[in-house]
């Protein structure tokens, strides 16, 4: 059992601005440490977590592959969130280099075909276009969840910049729900961009039907 | 936290702004030295990764001239450490980072880089 982050030193308060790790943050760390031996022996040395809201995630990478084996950059549009990554980082012994960002931008250029490690747990709720922009323009809360149409707005701007990130033998684990399509995103990425993925992991939680996506380029050598 | 490994990696995203734009410079640095720990296996992965003239001239601007001009060949313990501080230890934890070509001002704030623009900004 490898121990969930330490989110003690978060409040209340904090989780008025910032999501709040739930049922899809729990799953992601499911699907990772089911992944633990395989991804240590990988051994990915830049990881990139776009959107790390409280840093539960990339705290939990770090914990699994050693505080310093690896770089673990994260991204957030919420510059809240960018304070409690950096914060969940120091209390969970991990350096979390928190960028306050778009998606991969500013870090893009540099980082193509170098991340061994990408994540993203997206703003994957259904809503109409309006609320997701509206979300996307104002960062709070609601752009945590608010996904536009099919929840997939971000989602569909990031799987375009997600292959061009990935090292040769990268790994890329996505959340999505059941409303995003995923027979849909699986073939868009095989047949667009060559990346082979399966669902690794899936569980309902109230209404939610939370599936952990897991793609890697084809040819890898890492086998499941 | 923008250690200059981070710093490394990013360049500038403004609208129009594709050439020249990296290294970002650093202004009103303010450093703080954090020890961690020293993996020369992590160090020597990395090295392929980094852009050698940016990250010796940025040390510079921060007053750190231990790296050499030139990339050596032959990376032994003494360099690995050397590199080890350089890009893991210091923390800017104040200041800006401006973008060479265009000037666009990304503030650093509580260790922080905003990279964020404004719409209109956008490429
Ligand atoms: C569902 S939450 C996931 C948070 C955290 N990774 C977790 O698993 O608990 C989505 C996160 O994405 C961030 N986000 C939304 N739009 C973004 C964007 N355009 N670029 C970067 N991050 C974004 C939100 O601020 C939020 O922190
Ligand atoms: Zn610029």
């Amino acid at each position: 059992m490898i121990p969930t982050p330490n989110l003690s030193h978060l409040t209340a308060k904090d989780f008025e601005r910032v999501y709040e790790p739930a049922e899809d943050t729990f799953l992601l760390l499911d699907a990772l440490e089911n992944d633990a031996e395989d991804l240590k022996s990988s051994r990915p040395l830049i990881c990139l977590e776009i959107g790390s809201g409280s840093g539960c995630v990339s705290a939990f990478i770090g914990t699994i592959l050693g505080p310093s084996s690896a770089l673990y950059l994260c991204t957030d549009i919420n510059t809240h969130a960018c304070q409690c990554t950096v914060a969940t980082g120091r209390q969970n012994k991990v350096c979390l280099e928190s960028v306050g960002t778009y998606l991969d931008r500013s870090l893009h250029t540099r980082l193509k075909h170098r991340v061994d490690l990408l994540i993203f747990n997206p703003p994957y709720v259904p809503t109409d276009s309006v609320e997701a922009e509206s979300a996307q323009s104002s960062p709070a809360i609601a752009s945590a969840w608010a996904g536009g149409i099919n929840g997939m707005e971000l989602t569909n701007t990031f799987l375009k910049l997600a292959p061009e990130l990935l090292a040769p033998q990268g790994r890329f684990y996505l959340v999505a729900v059941k409303e995003n399509n995923i027979p849909r995103i699986l073939a868009a990425m095989l047949n667009e961009h060559d990346l082979a993925g399966k669902v690794v992991l899936q569980r309902r939680a109230g209404r939610e039907h939370l599936h952990i996506l897991r793609f890697e380029k084809q040819g890898s050598q890492v086998q499941t | 936290m923008v250690r200059l490994i981070t710093h490394n990696l990013l360049s500038c995203h403004a609208k129009g702004c594709t050439t020249n734009n990296f290294p970002l410079q650093f202004k009103d640095a303010e450093i703080e030295h954090r020890e961690a720990d020293f993996n020369p296996e992590f160090i020597r992965g990395l090295l392929p990764k980094i852009e050698w003239k940016a990250l010796v001239d940025t040390a510079k601007e921060l007053g750190d001239t231990s790296l050499p001009y030139e990339q050596p060949e032959m990376m032994d313990d003494e360099l690995l450490k050397t590199l080890h501080h350089v890009l893991l230890e210091m923390h800017v934890e104040e200041g800006q980072m401006i973008c060479p070509n265009c000037n666009h001002v990304y503030p650093i704030s509580n260790g922080i880089p905003n990279m964020l623009l404004a719409e209109h900004e956008i490429a």
